[in-house]
């Protein structure tokens, strides 16, 4: 009887904390694409997850097809607005990490202000498919349905990521780009429009994210912040560029964010805080010297 | 520096200076409460134009060292005596002591990564603030913070006035010393470091000890600042160093000219006035109008596209500050 | 007797390239020492070994006996092996005498090194004759970033020399200098004290010649010959190797 093994009441959480990962996984890794091929620092990463999450909460009816239009919507809506980031970017007259940190920060400001003045200033729900909405039981536990069937669909865009990256033109260049920036300028590829493609491609991920991750980090006035940070602390944590170790970071950072809170409630900050500050320290001479040398 | 100019600034400096000991008199009690907190902000931003301008290590994270000093002023300050000179050593102590701790994390990253790792302890540390509640009270925050006398001996600060005089001879102290240490060789070798750190340790220089030395220096003042801001404000609570608190010091750094510790101290003053006044105006729309000022300032700062990098490590897009490539391989085993 | 600086076997790959292989180097207290060969033979190789930029795979360096094979450019730098490079900087936003200053800090004495005011009344005294010396006195105030390109070598030469150095690695020093320039250049690496020993990587042959005591021959990370400049114009294998290297 599953009831009877200890670590039994945290099964849920653990695979929570799947799902919770896998969710931070998608969003950061339009973060470390930005990072590591355009060497930007997206602070209005998080109000792209946003935009995809307020379009989930507007658009689900609870049925299939508002699913649909609502990940075309949300995915259409978070990739121009990164292309217009990019564009913005493009167009400041020096564009130094200051100037970008401002810059993004105060598309972050704008373009959370317009949310909350189109969508109210509360968190909408999001109705997922009525298919979806019940729960299943799991080793003796209900667990809602529609997580599980997220964790599915999280890995398949993991995986297709990751093959994106290994075996597609764009994904050499992108490799090629986090490898050595001037071999890439070397071939021939405008450095402005490869930025346009890789802030819009990095918004598609975090639209993606934010509809199909709305039951689960809902829409909000702090949804931003609190995906920015998660996605920040998974990117450097991951190791600053690697896709895997960022997957790596994200189902830690899930873990300690579900797993934690239930076996210590008050730590999980703490747990976060310490984790980065144990993988930096190790890391710390590698990523010096290869982001030195780069 | 033509001596024209020298003049000119010294004569800013001075009226500014008379100003602000004199503002109290020509305004009402509750702008004077905001000038005193304002004042507190302003030396936060002389903490990070330290790090960001004169060393060449931009950071969003300053606002760790400044929740650190304000909560240590309050919980341990508090225990031991009310005097504010003690509250002021304790507060320093405690930033100086969080930024030794992220030391090891920022130590050898550069230019945006220290972005990114400063802005995520930033995060974190207002995270844990606002959790832990039996210390810091949570997102309630501590209210009803007893006033302190500035020395023993002297009277408590009970007005709005008193503190603000207070926040602004401690200002003043504080940022003297900043001013007077970077004239020695400290301020010569940190600049050097922000120009070419390879050349600095093919020198002989421990650039590492460097950069520890002045993230600490820079977290104890953020941290005198939070014993300033608790003083003034009697109140605190997770709210004050959030992540939009840390760019608006970086704005008000960027508009003081990234350089200058001066400059820092009325940028923050521009900054929060403009915010503070926009909020009154404009009580729905402040966020967007103050997100369009950000982007505003990025495209008509002037001036500033003169200067040569001031950042250490990758500061333009990396195509445009790649040296030539080098004419062989890196070996196995190089150092950086 | 120890040489003051010295490699034992040095080898150093770039993935299957050997671009050092088992190199032995002596350098004499205040011996003028040049390291010749055709382009890719491994000389700014062996100068990045020597100075800690690089570390080899094998072989050891040792300064005065002590094997300081581990010790990077700045813990070099300290024991007073300095380096100056093909492309000359300094410190852009610092005034040159600023740049002697702070190259002279690590190796200053250490009382006064911390006192506040001390930065300039000490920069008025040791940076001032380092700048007399290098001709550049009369452009103290100045920022090391408005500098001409035979300026900028020059303080680099007065910043090596700031750290009160045992042995000067040179780096192709001649290189984009005027012939003015390069006159002034050999004149001051002649009348430098034997205090300090140079070591000289240079393509021209007529400067190596004029400066040196010995020169070592590097052919394919290899040594080929060592010898007074007289026995290695003479020797025909360095003849060959330079023939073949240039066609």
């Amino acid at each position: 009887m599953a009831a009877d093994l200890g670590f039994d009441p945290y099964l849920v959480p653990a695979v929570d904390g799947v799902a919770y990962g896998l969710l931070v996984f998608v969003a950061a890794s339009g973060l470390v694409l930005c990072f590591g091929v355009a060497d930007i620092l997206n602070l209005a990463h998080g109000t792209l997850y946003a935009i995809g999450g307020y379009t989930a909460a507007a658009l689900l009816d609870g049925g299939w097809s508002s699913l649909v239009l609502a990940l075309a919507v949300g995915v259409a809506a978070a990739t121009t607005a990164g292309a217009l980031v990019a564009v913005l970017l493009t167009r400041a007259a020096r564009r130094n990490h200051l100037t970008q940190a401002l810059l993004t920060f105060g598309l972050a400001l704008v373009g959370g202000s317009l949310l909350v003045s189109a969508f109210g200033p509360d968190q909408p729900p999001v109705r997922v498919p009525a298919a979806l909405d019940g729960s299943v039981v799991i080793a003796g536990h209900r667990y809602a349905a529609y997580r599980l069937v997220f964790i599915g669909v999280a890995a398949l865009i993991a995986g297709l990521l990751h093959l994106a990256v290994r075996r597609t033109r764009a994904g050499m260049l992108v490799r090629a780009a986090v490898d050595d920036a001037e071999m890439v300028a070397v071939l021939g590829v405008n450095p402005a429009r490869v930025r346009v493609g890789v802030l819009a491609a990095a918004g598609a991920l975090a639209g993606v994210a934010g509809v199909l991750g709305a039951p689960i980090i809902g829409p909000g006035p702090g949804t931003a912040d609190v995906v920015l940070l998660l996605s920040l602390v998974v990117v450097v944590l991951g190791g600053l560029g690697s896709m895997g170790g960022t997957l790596l970071a994200a189902l830690a950072v899930g873990q300690i964010q579900t797993l934690g809170v239930a076996l210590a409630p008050s730590a999980a900050p703490f747990l976060l805080f310490a984790a980065m500050a144990a993988v930096l320290a190790v890391r710390a001479r590698g990523l010096a010297t290869a982001r030195r040398a780069a | 520096m033509p001596r024209a100019l020298r003049a000119l600034r010294r004569g800013i400096t001075a009226v500014v200076l008379v100003g602000l000991v004199l503002a109290p008199s020509a305004v009402d009690d509750y702008t004077v409460a905001l000038l005193a907190r304002t004042l507190a902000l302003g030396l936060v931003a002389v903490s990070v134009a330290l790090l960001t301008g004169v060393a060449g290590l931009p950071t969003l994270g300053q606002t760790a060292p400044y929740a650190a000093g304000a909560y240590a002023s309050v919980v341990v300050g508090g225990q031991l005596s009310d005097v504010g000179l003690v509250h002021l050593g304790v507060a320093a102590a405690a930033g100086a002591a969080l930024a030794a701790a992220t030391v090891p994390l920022v130590v050898s990253a550069r230019g945006v990564v220290v972005l990114m790792i400063t802005l995520a302890v930033g995060e974190l540390v207002v995270t844990i603030v606002g959790r832990w509640r039996s210390v810091t009270g949570g997102t309630d925050g501590l209210a009803g913070i007893p006033p302190v006398r500035p020395l023993w001996g002297l009277p408590v600060l009970a007005t709005d006035r008193a503190r603000y005089l207070y926040a602004l001879v401690v200002v003043a102290v504080l940022v003297g010393v900043v001013l007077l240490v970077l004239r020695t060789r400290v301020g010569l070798l940190l600049r050097a470091g922000r120009d070419d750190e390879a050349r600095l340790r093919a020198s002989g220089h421990r650039v590492a000890l460097h950069v520890a030395g002045v993230h600490v220096a820079a977290g104890a003042v953020a941290g005198a600042a939070g014993s300033l801001l608790v003083v003034a404000q009697q109140y605190v609570s997770p709210a004050d160093f959030g992540f939009d608190t840390s760019a608006l010091l970086l704005l008000a750094v960027v508009i003081g000219g990234t350089w200058s510790v001066g400059g820092a101290l009325i940028g923050a003053a521009i900054v929060i006035a403009s915010r503070d006044w926009l909020f009154g105006v404009l009580p729905g729309q402040a966020p967007l109008v103050l997100g369009l000022a950000f982007v505003a300032t990025v495209y008509l700062l002037p001036g500033a596209g003169h200067r040569p990098p001031a950042v250490r490590g990758r500061l333009l897009p990396p195509a445009l500050t790649r040296r030539p490539v080098p004419d062989r391989p890196s070996p196995t085993g190089v150092r950086a | 007797m120890t040489p003051l600086l010295s490699a034992h076997g040095v080898t150093v790959r770039y993935g299957s390239l050997a671009a050092l292989d088992g190199v032995d180097l002596r350098l004499e207290l205040g011996q003028r020492h040049a390291l010749i060969g055709p382009n890719g033979a491994g000389k700014t190789t062996l100068l990045d070994v020597l100075g800690g930029r690089t570390r080899p795979a094998a072989g050891r360096v040792r300064l005065a006996g002590r094997d300081v094979t581990r010790l990077g450019p700045a813990a070099r730098a300290r024991r007073g092996v300095n380096r100056i490079h093909q492309r000359p900087a300094g410190w852009p936003t610092l005034t040159v005498r600023e740049n002697v200053l702070v190259a002279a800090l690590p190796r200053a004495a250490p009382t006064r090194r911390w006192w506040p005011g001390g930065a300039r009344r000490a920069a008025a005294r040791t940076t001032g004759a380092m700048l007399e010396r290098v001709g550049l006195a009369g452009l103290g105030g100045t920022l090391a970033g408005h500098l001409a390109h035979g300026q900028r070598r020059q303080l680099e030469i007065a910043m090596a020399l700031a750290g009160r150095p045992r042995v000067l690695l040179l780096d192709e020093p001649a290189a984009g200098l005027s012939a003015v320039e390069v006159e002034w250049l050999v004149e001051f690496l002649r009348v430098l004290p034997r205090s300090v020993a140079v070591l000289l990587v240079e393509h021209r042959l007529d400067l190596v010649y004029a400066l040196s005591d010995t020169v070592t021959v590097l052919r394919d990370g290899r040594t080929l010959a060592t010898g007074t400049p007289a026995e290695i114009r003479a020797a025909e294998p360095v003849r060959q190797a330079y023939a073949e290297g240039v066609a």
